[in-house]
This record gives C-alpha cells, structure tokens and sequence, in this order.
C-alpha cells in the first residue's frame, strides 16, 4: 500500500480554535421537496463531552447526523466540526471523525478483518494489524475476526461497526444507537469502553439513542428534538428536573406525545 | 490510545478501495472463473466462425485472425465498462457508500480505483483467452504489437466513460437502472463496426460510428491486419474523442454525485 506522504496531521484549525466548540450548528436547514426535514437548527456540542440527540422518528436525527457528516448537503445553514467548515472543507476534519450505524453495513462477503484493513487504510491508520488487533482486543472480536461480516450475529456486528467506527482514534465520534442489539451485559461494558476511550483521548460524542438509560449514564447534555427542531436541551438531571419526570424516558415521552409543550430553548407549559 | 491518526494520501486511499474489491473477487473462484469463461466461449466460437469463412470469403481469407482479434478486442470494452461498474454495484448492494464517503475518500479516488478494478478484471478474463487461441487457431493477437496497446487503452477508456455514465444513472434513478451495466455497451455494438468494415452500414450510421472512438478502433485494427499499417489518424480520433466523452461522462457522473448527497440516496441506496 503506498503512501508517500509523510505523516503529518491534516492543517489543525483546532489549535486557533481549542476553545471553540467541537460541533457548532447554525440555522440548519434541510428540504427534501416540500418536506422540510431540518428547520432552522442551531446548536453546541462542547469538546470532549458526550451530547445526545433525542426524538422520535421523523424528528430529523438522522438527517442532521448525516449533514454532520457530509453525507447529504443542507439547504441552507452552516456546520463547523473542530473549526472547520464542512460544506467547504470536510475532508480537512473527515480523518478525525467517525460514525457507526446499525443502520448502515459493512460489506457481508469481506471477513471482519479485511473491512477493519480497508477502513484503516482509507483513514490512514499508521500499523493498521497493531490497531486492529488492539480493537479486536478491547471489543472483543478476536473469535470472528476472520469471519465474513455477513455471518455475524446482531451483536457482533454492533461490536464490529463501532471497531470500525475508532479505527481511527476520532476526536469526534457519531453513535448512532452505538448499543443496539446487545445483551444489557455486553451494553454495559461498550459503554465503559466508550466512557473510557473519551476519558483518554478527550473525544467529543455526540450520541442518537433510544435507551434513555444510556443517555442518562453517558451524556453531560441533551438535545431533544421534535419535527426538525431543537425543542429543549440541558443535563439529564436538569431536564427531568424541568418536567417533573422521574427520569428521561418519562421525559422522552412527554416531549413525544406533546403532554407538554416545550418552548423552543428551555421552559414548558403543561 | 495515545498514537495520533494520520491522514495517509490519495494513493493509499485508492490502494484501500482496490484492496476491498480485490479482496471480494479472491473470496469466490467462481467469480474469477466467469471472468475468464464469456471471453474463452466468445473466442472459440467465433475462431470455429473463422475457420468456416477462411474457405468461403475472400474477405476472411486476406487475414485470418481478424473476426477473433475483433472478438477480443470487444471484449476489452465490454469487460472493461461491466468491470468498472461491478464494482459500483458491489457497494450499492453492500448499502456500504455511507461509510465510504464519511470517510476521507474523494469521489475522484474512488473512480481511480474502480478503474484499477476494471483494469485487472479486463486482463483477467481476455489475456486467458488471447492464449489459448494460438494453439486453437495459430493466430496471435500479440504480433500486433505496440499498437494492439494502443487499442486495448482506447476501448478501456471508452469502457471507463460508459461506465461513469452508468454509474451516474443508477445514482440518479436508483437501481432499477441497473440493468444498464449490462445492456448500454450493446447499444453502441451495430455501429462500433466490430465485425465488419464501417462503409457497410448505411449513411447516417457510418456519421454516428466514427463519432464514437471504438469504430476507430475495429477500423485501425481491420487495416493493421490486412495492410500491416498502423493508421495514426483512427487512432488520434479514437484519443480525442475518448478525452471529450470520459470528460463529459466526468461531469455528469460529479452531478449525480452532488445529487445524492442532496437527496441522501448515499446513505439510502441499496437492493
């Protein structure tokens, strides 16, 4: 595999702007026709936290991760991902994000390793078999390791998704239900693994689940959102706190099935 | 967790991407056998086809080798476009293009290295079938010499513009669009003039065919073979007109990129 660049790190913005938000969103917007998925979103996401995107289906999660990423282009609005912009400069921040799905495959006949190799190469991961065999390690991938992606269970292919997802050590991570499909017990540890990888690197995640035990243990701050807004946002404890719920899943759902009607940015009126 | 990812370069992202495909094609012979198998038929068939002419055409008989090197040479941009396109498809039916593209790899890498892919799966399945027809029918497509090169690059390249084109739709419309990997080339066959000399077709044709760069391809191949003359002028016309159409096939495969990332089929397409 040739590679004639030396190793450097890609033109830093992070070092003018450290002190600037990881992810900072600005009058977001996204139409698909006359559907307006995305309306007018702003929001923060500070480094080296973990920030949850909540809502229910339809509320525009998906599409705002997927303009984050640059998969699909706004209609109008701006990102910045670690001081950089992304609809004109994302391949400047690309290496150093990341995303996992259960929602999107890795291809089925490639065995694990071979996918974790091409990933690793595609972002530049210097020693790619040290890295992958460290994630196959810690994520426990070692007995499937050359198995074909296809022929792994729910679980495995969770586990598989989120080796590829650090393969390349990011600095932001995007989780797209990071947990589905496993046992609480395997839950459990991905989220200690999580929780320690960004102890240790200082990486920013922000996090699209449906457990709201997890969002409760994992997430410094919530977003909440509802048709293509942000309809709240605060920590956990505050939010349940403001809604008088005994914890997020009951705050989830009152939100949800508007039992409350939030005002856009904090307070509510029952 | 202390070392620092690197970016890596253009070339490693493409070798990437020719290691993925390369990978999938080792995981089936089978696969690799189908390379090989449609050239090797086409090839004996229509070296059987020869055989039977040589004795009833004094067009055949001026140069023997010429229906099965027009064979061959077809089957470079057949193999060519169907082997670029595979490899799109590939990614299509493994829903993998949202990981790609959150990933460092440019549009433009990618294409390099669907064109490497093509590039091997074309050798693959016509350098077998060049070999065997020596022995079968003593004739050998390699005593063209340098410009047999120089045709084989011409149809590759024409097989890359019609698979950008390709691969342009199905990100358009979809995958029913499919089916165009395999049936467009054909379109252009009656008047590619691949079997026969272009002042056989009828006037307005012979206008379409040497408009397109593979009937100046069948048309220097024809006049190597019968006058032992390498024509500069076909082969320059077949350069031209492939730098125009691989760069408008270029363009508007780039729009139907822009497309999907603005309708989300990236992250939305697949079987």
């Amino acid at each position: 595999m040739p590679d004639a660049s030396p190793p450097s790190l890609p033109a830093s913005p992070e070092a003018a702007a450290l002190d600037r938000p990881a992810i900072e969103v600005r009058d977001l917007v996204k139409r698909y026709g006359a559907v307006t998925a995305v309306d007018r979103l702003s929001f923060t996401v500070p480094r080296g936290r973990t920030t949850a995107l909540l809502g229910g289906n339809g509320a525009g999660k998906t599409t705002t991760i997927s303009m984050l990423l640059g998969l699909v282009t706004p209609s109008s609005g701006s990102i910045t991902v670690l001081g950089c912009d992304m609809l004109r400069h994302r391949y400047r921040v690309l290496p150093r994000m990341n995303f996992s799905s259960p929602y999107v495959d890795l291809p089925h006949r490639l065995t694990v390793r071979q996918n974790l190799t091409v990933y690793a190469h595609l972002y530049g991961v210097p020693d790619v078999a040290r890295r992958i065999d460290t994630l196959a390690e810690a994520l426990d991938l070692v007995g499937f390791l050359e198995r074909p992606s296809g022929k792994l269970s729910a679980g495995q292919k969770t586990r598989v998704a989120l080796a590829k997802a650090l393969i390349n050590m990011p600095d932001v991570l995007l989780l797209d239900e990071p947990t589905a499909s496993l046992d609480p017990d395997t839950a459990d540890w991905i989220r200690t693994y999580l929780e320690r990888y960004q102890a240790e690197r200082g990486a920013t995640i922000l996090l699209a689940s449906h457990n709201m035990h997890e969002v409760e243990r994992m997430a410094t701050n919530v977003l909440m959102m509802k048709a293509g807004r942000v309809v709240d946002e605060g920590p956990p404890t505050a939010l349940i706190g403001r809604y008088g719920r005994r914890n997020m899943e009951e705050v989830f759902l009152a939100i949800a099935r508007a039992e409350v009607m939030p005002a856009v940015r904090g307070g509510f009126v029952e | 967790m202390s070392a620092v990812p690197q970016s890596g370069s253009a070339a490693r992202r493409i070798g990437a991407m020719v290691l993925r495909y390369y990978y999938l094609l080792r995981s089936s012979w089978p696969r690799v056998l189908e390379l090989m198998y449609w050239p090797t038929v086409q090839m004996i068939i229509w070296g059987l086809v020869t055989l039977h002419l040589l004795s009833s055409s004094e067009w055949i008989a001026q140069a023997a080798g010429v229906l099965i090197a027009a064979v061959l040479l077809w089957d470079v941009l057949f193999r060519g476009q169907l082997g670029m396109s595979i490899s799109f498809l590939e990614e299509m039916w493994s829903r993998n293009l949202g990981h790609l593209f959150v990933s460092p790899l440019r549009p433009a890498e990618w294409v390099v290295s669907l064109m490497t892919m093509s590039l091997l799966r074309t050798l693959i399945g016509i350098v077998p079938a060049a070999l065997l027809a020596i022995p079968l029918y003593a004739f050998n497509v390699f005593t063209l010499g340098l410009p047999l090169l120089g045709f084989f690059c011409l149809l590759i390249m024409c097989g890359w513009w019609l698979a950008l084109i390709v691969i342009a739709a199905i990100l358009r419309y979809g995958m029913g669009a499919e089916t165009l990997a395999w049936a467009l080339v054909f379109l252009l066959a009656p008047v590619s003039a691949i079997y026969y000399p272009v002042d056989v077709l009828p006037g307005f044709a012979q206008v379409i065919a040497y408009a397109l760069p593979a009937a100046h391809v069948f048309e220097g191949m024809r006049q190597l073979l019968f006058d032992g003359s390498f024509h500069v002028g076909h082969f320059l016309a077949g350069l031209a007109l492939n730098l125009v159409y691989f760069a408008l096939a270029s363009l508007v495969f780039l729009a139907a990129f822009r497309n999907a990332r603005a309708t989300g089929a990236l992250l939305q397409q697949g079987e």
